[in-house]
């Protein structure tokens, strides 16, 4: 697909999901189906696809050692190495995923390259696409936590902390998160970026643009629903308290929008295993990151190594000896 | 079926069912009961309707905050035009008068604190 026809199959697929939910569940009225039934199939999916993604990463032999090395390896003492860059041990490994992980320290190395008039070749250093991806996911993650308060009665001290934290400007009624927004400016950045950047643009595919469009959606009918399209708020809960403690209850006259943004989630969680998005697990197992550069202090011998009939010269010779003396040729052994 | 760094696969995958189970784990017991805000014996409707109260309420309060203490303005045409003071202490209150066996039921459960308190002052609940 070209980039516009993959923005409008994404766009159109977040809408038809959204109809779908808005029908099913608000106009129809099939409650249970999407406020129990589709949660939990979405959440079994998610949690089994992601298992056996992992198992089938864990069952592929890395032989050698390819980590990208970014910086000085270790060598002479007297050589300055860069341990982090090109981690030689398992401490360092666990420095470099930790950097990578929290910090995304891969993308705040990302160096634009410019060519100007001379001809002279630039290299800069360009942090908006670190900004914009750590914006978004601290956002999601604060959000994610935040939501505990739906599955967990009392609600946990660190929540509420982190509630105050993220509407500690105190505007507004119900009080105004931050995370939300920040989530919404980021998504919109990133997926303007992806799109208006010509290189970009030209790489995207449908799978690139729906999860953003999706996410979007997803923030943007929970905020729908906490400052505009009010619900029954305790409806609302004791239907997610009910999924968590496997007895699942309807409340009646909670508002649809409620049961769009569970059904978006609920694609969300089962779309998850079997799409870039699984690189919530991958990020772990990059042999490029997660593995030590010691191919020169460690033997690495590949698993697969099949036992292979050699037949050495001197065995040869051995063999043959009486044959290549009669020729004439030269042997070791006489 | 052969699996490699197994010793730090199966922990790792360990830690991820048991973060995205741990919803379930928490609420083992069984959902807690959900909240019965105690309702006034004598009155039989609020100022709007019980939907709109149950979804809308702190909207509500807040709205009537603006009006009284910024424009000055202390009616408010409420359900069936009835006309009622826009007062939280004076009006909410005097039907719903406890603070502990109403509104703190509900916020308790969904885990808000309302600032309401922060200027007004708490009913005595002894009273």
């Amino acid at each position: 697909m070209n980039p516009k026809e993959s923005v409008v199959f994404s766009l159109v697929a977040v809408v038809v999901l959204v109809l779908l939910s808005w029908v099913g569940a608000g106009l129809i009225g099939m409650h249970f189906l999407f406020g129990v039934l589709i949660p939990y199939l979405a959440f079994a999916i998610f949690l089994f696809g992601m298992v056996y993604r992992i198992v089938g990463w864990a069952r592929s032999p890395v032989p050698f050692r390819i980590p990208t090395t970014c910086g000085q390896q270790k060598s002479l003492p007297w050589v300055k190495w860069s341990p982090i860059e090109n981690p030689v041990d398992t401490k360092g490994v666990l420095k470099r995923m930790f950097f990578e992980v929290f910090l995304f320290r891969s993308l705040f190395r990302n160096v634009k390259l410019e060519l100007r008039e001379g001809p002279k070749l630039l290299y800069g250093s360009a942090k908006w696409l670190w900004l914009g991806a750590i914006a978004f996911h601290y956002a999601f993650l604060v959000i994610l936590i935040r939501h505990f308060r739906f599955f967990s009665e009392p609600v946990a001290g660190l929540v509420r902390g982190l509630e105050g934290l993220d509407g500690f400007l105190e505007v507004g009624v119900p009080r105004f998160y931050l995370s939300g927004a920040v989530l919404l400016a980021a998504i919109a950045y990133l997926f303007a970026r992806r799109y208006l950047v010509p290189q970009l643009k030209y790489i995207s595919l449908p799978a690139d643009y729906f999860p953003l469009v999706l996410i979007f959606s997803i923030g943007l009918t929970g905020i729908l629903m906490r400052y505009f399209i009010k619900v029954d708020i305790i409806g609302v809960k004791q239907m997610t308290l009910g999924l968590a403690a496997l007895q699942p209850t309807v409340v009646e006259g909670v508002g649809s929008i409620f049961y769009i943004h569970i059904f978006l989630v609920s694609v969300l969680f089962a779309y998850f295993p079997f799409s870039k998005l699984v690189h919530l697990a991958g990020v772990f197992l990059s042999p490029t990151r997660n593995l030590a550069n010691n191919s020169r202090f460690v033997r690495h011998v590949n698993p697969w190594n099949y036992p292979v009939k050699t037949h050495t010269y001197d065995e040869y010779e051995e063999e043959f000896r009486e044959k290549m003396i009669e020729a004439g040729l030269p042997v070791e052994k006489e | 079926m052969k699996i490699y760094d197994a010793n730090k696969i199966i922990p790792g995958l360990l830690i991820l069912v048991g973060l995205f189970t741990f919803p379930f784990l928490y609420n083992i017991g069984g959902a807690a009961p959900a909240p019965k805000p105690e309702l006034p014996k004598e009155q039989k409707t609020c100022v709007q309707s019980l939907a709109f109260m149950k979804a809308g309420h702190m909207q509500l309060l807040n709205d009537w905050r603006d009006q009284v203490v910024r424009q000055a303005n202390r009616v408010y045409v409420g359900l069936d035009g009835k006309e009622f003071n826009p007062s939280l202490q004076n009006t909410c209150m005097e039907c719903h008068t406890s603070k502990v066996k109403f509104c703190d039921q509900c916020h308790n459960y969904a885990g808000v604190t309302p600032y309401c308190w922060d200027c007004h002052i708490a009913p005595k609940e002894n009273q």
